[in-house]
C-alpha cells in the first residue's frame, strides 16, 4: 500500500509528466486556453493511459519478452495505442454518445501525444508490475491534468496584463510554464520524506 | 506548396526560415527534455534527422500507395521502425548517449516534426525534395536544440563543451565565479530553466521575424499540430484570443 502510495504520489508530484518530465507539452501550450478544455483533454488522458497501459503490459511480458522481441517495442506500443484509441472512439460513439461528446473529440489527438508513449515506455523501463504500472499511469495522468488546470488558470489570469511586445503569445506562455515549474520543484524530497 | 522551390531553398528554409523548433514550434518535448547538455542535443538532432531522412523518403517513395484515409497509421509505423533502427545503433554504438537520452529515444516516434514533415511535405512530394526536406529540417532542429542547450549548459553549470568528431573547445568558468563568491545557475539546467530558455529564444527569433516583415511563431490552436486534419478540436485563433 506504502509501495503504491509512494508511486502515485511520485507520479504526480515530483516527476510530473509535463513540468519536469517535459512530456505531453505539445497539448499543454495548446489546449490549455480554456479551462473547461483543458479538463476535458486531461481526462481523455487520464483513460487512455489507464487503459494502454493495461493492455502493453500484458503484451510486452507474455508476448515480447517470452520471444526475444523486446526491440519490436516501439513499433507494438505505438500501434497498439492507435488501434486502441480508435476502437474506443468508435464504442463510444455508437453506444455512450454523450460521453463521446465530451471526451471522444480529445481521442485522436492523444495518439501521437508523446505523454501516453511515455508513461507505457516507463512502465516497462522501471520494471514495474502489473498493478504498479496502473498506479503509475494514474498518477502521470492526474499529474497531467493539475498541470493542465493549474496553467490554464494562470493563463486566463494572464490575458489581461500588459506583456512587452517581443514576448506577447508564445514567448510570455512559457515564461509562465517556468514559473509554475518553479513551483513544482518545491515538491522535490516529499513524497520520500513523507514515508521515511 | 503552391509554388515551386529550388532544391537549394528546401534545404535552408529549415535552417532559419521555417526552423521547425523556433518558427513552426513542433517538437517541444524533445527539445525542452534532452537541451540539458550540448553533447545530449546534438545525438538527439542526429538520431531525429536520421529518421527524419529516411521516413521522408519512404513515405514520398510510397505516396502514390497509401490510401489517403488511412495515411496518418501508415506513416506511424513507417517513422517507428526507422526508431527502432535507431535505436538498435545507438544502444549497439553509443550506449552511453542510449543511457542519457533515455525514454526520448523510442519516443522520437511521436516528435511532431517527423510525423508533421511526412504530412506536410513528404506525402506531396517526389523522393528526392523530400529527402533534401528532411536533412534541412533535421539540421534546424539539431541546431535549434544545440543553441538551447549551449545556453543551459553554459549557464546552469558553468562550463561548456562543444565537441564534433573530437575537435571542438570548451570554457570553464566555474573556478573564476568561485573566486568572487558566486555559482552557476543551477535553474538552467532544471526544468523551469528550460522552460525559460525556450521562452526567451522565441521572443528573440520572433522579434527577429517582425523585422523582415515575417508573422510570429504561434501555438494558439491547432494548425501547428500535424493531426490536425484527423482531430475533431478545432480551436482556432479567433476563439482562443477571446478568451
Amino acid at each position: 500500500m506504502k509501495m503504491f502510495l509512494t508511486i502515485l504520489l511520485t507520479a504526480i508530484l515530483t516527476d510530473n509528466f509535463v513540468l519536469s518530465k517535459f512530456l505531453g507539452i505539445c497539448p499543454f501550450l495548446g489546449v490549455s486556453k480554456k479551462l473547461e478544455t483543458a479538463a476535458g483533454m486531461s481526462a481523455a488522458v487520464i483513460f487512455v493511459m489507464l487503459l494502454s497501459s493495461a493492455v502493453t503490459w500484458p503484451i510486452n511480458t507474455y508476448l515480447l519478452v517470452k520471444n526475444d522481441l523486446e526491440y519490436l517495442q516501439t513499433i507494438v506500443f505505438i500501434l497498439v495505442i492507435a488501434a486502441l484509441v480508435q476502437l474506443v472512439e468508435i464504442i463510444l460513439k455508437k453506444y455512450m454518445p454523450a460521453l463521446y461528446n465530451s471526451l471522444g473529440i480529445y481521442l485522436p489527438l492523444i495518439t501521437t501525444n508523446c505523454a501516453v508513449l511515455g508513461v507505457v515506455v516507463l512502465n516497462i523501463d522501471k520494471s514495474f508490475t502489473f498493478s504498479q504500472s496502473l498506479v503509475n499511469s494514474l498518477g502521470a495522468g492526474l499529474g497531467f491534468m493539475l498541470a493542465m488546470v493549474m496553467f490554464a488558470g494562470v493563463r486566463e489570469r494572464m490575458e489581461t496584463s500588459d506583456v512587452p511586445k517581443s514576448l506577447r503569445g508564445l514567448p510570455i506562455t512559457l515564461v509562465a510554464a517556468s514559473l509554475v515549474a518553479v513551483s513544482f520543484l518545491g515538491f522535490t524530497g516529499v513524497v520520500d520524506g513523507i514515508f521515511a | 506548396m503552391a509554388e515551386k522551390k529550388s532544391l537549394r531553398q528546401e534545404l535552408t528554409k529549415g535552417f532559419i526560415i521555417e526552423n521547425p523548433v523556433l518558427r513552426l514550434v513542433l517538437g517541444t518535448c524533445p527539445t525542452l527534455a534532452v537541451s540539458t547538455s550540448v553533447e545530449n542535443a546534438l545525438g538527439m538532432g542526429i538520431a531525429a534527422t536520421i529518421v527524419l531522412i529516411c521516413s521522408n523518403v519512404a513515405i514520398s517513395a510510397l505516396r502514390k500507395v497509401i490510401p489517403s484515409k488511412v495515411r496518418i497509421p501508415c506513416f506511424v509505423v513507417v517513422i517507428a521502425a526507422f526508431v527502432s533502427l535507431v535505436q538498435m545503433f545507438v544502444k549497439a554504438f553509443a550506449p552511453a548517449l542510449d543511457e542519457s537520452l533515455g525514454i526520448f529515444l523510442p519516443l522520437i516516434v511521436v516528435n511532431c516534426i517527423i510525423l508533421g514533415r511526412a504530412e506536410a511535405f513528404a506525402s506531396k512530394n517526389s523522393v528526392i525534395p523530400s529527402a533534401i526536406d528532411g536533412l534541412g529540417m533535421g539540421i534546424g532542429f539539431t541546431f535549434a536544440l544545440a543553441l538551447m542547450a549551449a545556453i543551459r549548459e553554459f549557464f546552469g553549470a558553468g562550463a561548456l563543451t562543444i565537441k564534433v568528431l573530437g575537435k571542438g573547445f570548451s570554457i570553464d568558468i566555474t573556478e573564476q565565479l568561485a573566486a568572487i563568491g558566486l555559482e552557476p545557475i543551477l535553474i538552467f539546467i532544471l526544468a523551469p530553466g528550460g522552460f525559460f530558455v525556450f521562452g526567451m529564444l522565441i521572443a528573440l527569433a520572433n522579434k527577429i521575424a517582425e523585422n523582415n516583415g515575417k508573422p510570429k511563431a504561434t501555438l494558439n490552436g491547432c494548425e501547428g499540430c500535424p493531426m490536425a486534419s484527423a482531430c475533431a478540436v478545432k480551436i482556432s485563433d479567433e476563439e482562443a484570443s477571446a478568451q
